[in-house]
């Protein structure tokens, strides 16, 4: 008997096989006559600098999240505006709020200060610091 | 001698065609060319032309491709300007085998008007990448266009796959 997971484990091994057997079939009928050129990352013919894979700082993330905030409010924002007219004052007021809530958030983070773009403070030793005896 | 034309001389009786596993390739080939576009200069204003409904260059199963690694030729339309030589020929070892090249236009078969005077322009895409088929004109007409594709297909559809080098060689000793 096979179990539900028996099954899935069928799935997998033919999914393999499957995928296999169309690379197999790919790799015979091709030509294949590689070069470095050829195998240089396409840029649209220009010659690569360095690598494609970048490495971001990570004191964007808070930025990301910020961002974030403001584009879920984006989308909130954007229906009510299509039906301003019809849904008033009330909606008007209400939104109003909402826009409210979301920059106290802002206004909390900037207060924070953390979007400051915090530089790194290497500690450079001083002659002074190195005497015996001395104290800071 | 395509697929399609021996369907002309059935097999004696009638009813059965017999080809080669080289027709039924270079069938597939011919039949079906995604092309690197490189419009460069005026000739891309003609080839929209081309591309649009009027002249419908898609009938010939062929399909615009913005990356190398998918096209199966490449159509250089416009004046070659030094600069871009050095990309064309990056791009052209970029595409994967079997790759065919179309040279459209005056400019890119021999200079054009800057043949003497150009002292930017490459003359003649052919200096750099090897040519299939040249399309004359200035620019050249859709109509052009349109032969230069059926004379590219009859020229996939002749050629050799197997025994490349043994079929070229008895045929440098008849010239």
């Amino acid at each position: 008997m096979i179990s539900e997971f028996g099954i899935i484990l069928l799935f997998i091994i033919l999914g393999v096989v499957f995928v296999g057997i169309a690379l197999a079939a790919a790799a015979i009928v091709r030509p294949s006559h590689p070069n470095p050129v050829k195998n240089s990352t396409y840029e649209c013919g220009e010659i690569p600098i360095g690598e494609p894979w970048v490495r971001f700082n990570v004191r964007f993330y808070v930025i990301a999240l910020v961002f974030l905030l403001f584009d879920v409010e984006v989308v909130f924002l954007l229906p009510w505006a299509v039906v301003f007219k019809q849904l008033g004052w009330f909606a008007f007021i209400e939104m109003i709020v909402f826009v409210i809530i979301l920059f106290a958030g802002f206004a909390y983070v900037w207060g924070k200060g953390d979007l400051n773009w915090e530089k790194p403070k290497p500690h450079i030793p001083k002659l002074e610091d190195l005497v015996v005896g001395k104290k800071n | 001698m395509g697929l399609l034309n021996r369907l002309d001389n059935p097999y004696e009786g009638g009813g059965i065609v017999l080809g080669t596993v080289e027709d039924l390739l270079n069938w597939g080939r011919s039949k079906s060319n995604w092309y690197l576009h490189f419009g460069l200069a005026c000739c891309a204003i003609e080839f929209m032309a081309m591309n649009a409904s009027h002249f419908d260059f898609m009938r010939f199963g062929t399909i615009p491709r913005t990356s190398p690694r998918q096209a199966d030729f490449i159509m250089v339309t416009g004046t070659v300007t030094l600069k871009m030589a050095e990309r064309i020929k990056i791009l052209y070892e970029q595409m994967a085998e079997p790759k065919y090249v179309i040279s459209v236009g005056s400019c890119s078969n021999c200079g054009g008007p800057y043949w003497e005077h150009g002292y930017h322009v490459l003359k003649g895409v052919d200096k750099i990448i090897p040519v299939d088929v040249y399309i004359p004109g200035c620019p050249p007409r859709p109509e052009a266009f349109e032969e230069g594709m059926i004379q590219l297909q009859k020229k996939i559809s002749q050629q050799a796959i197997f025994n490349k080098r043994k079929k070229l060689a008895a045929e440098d000793k008849n010239q």
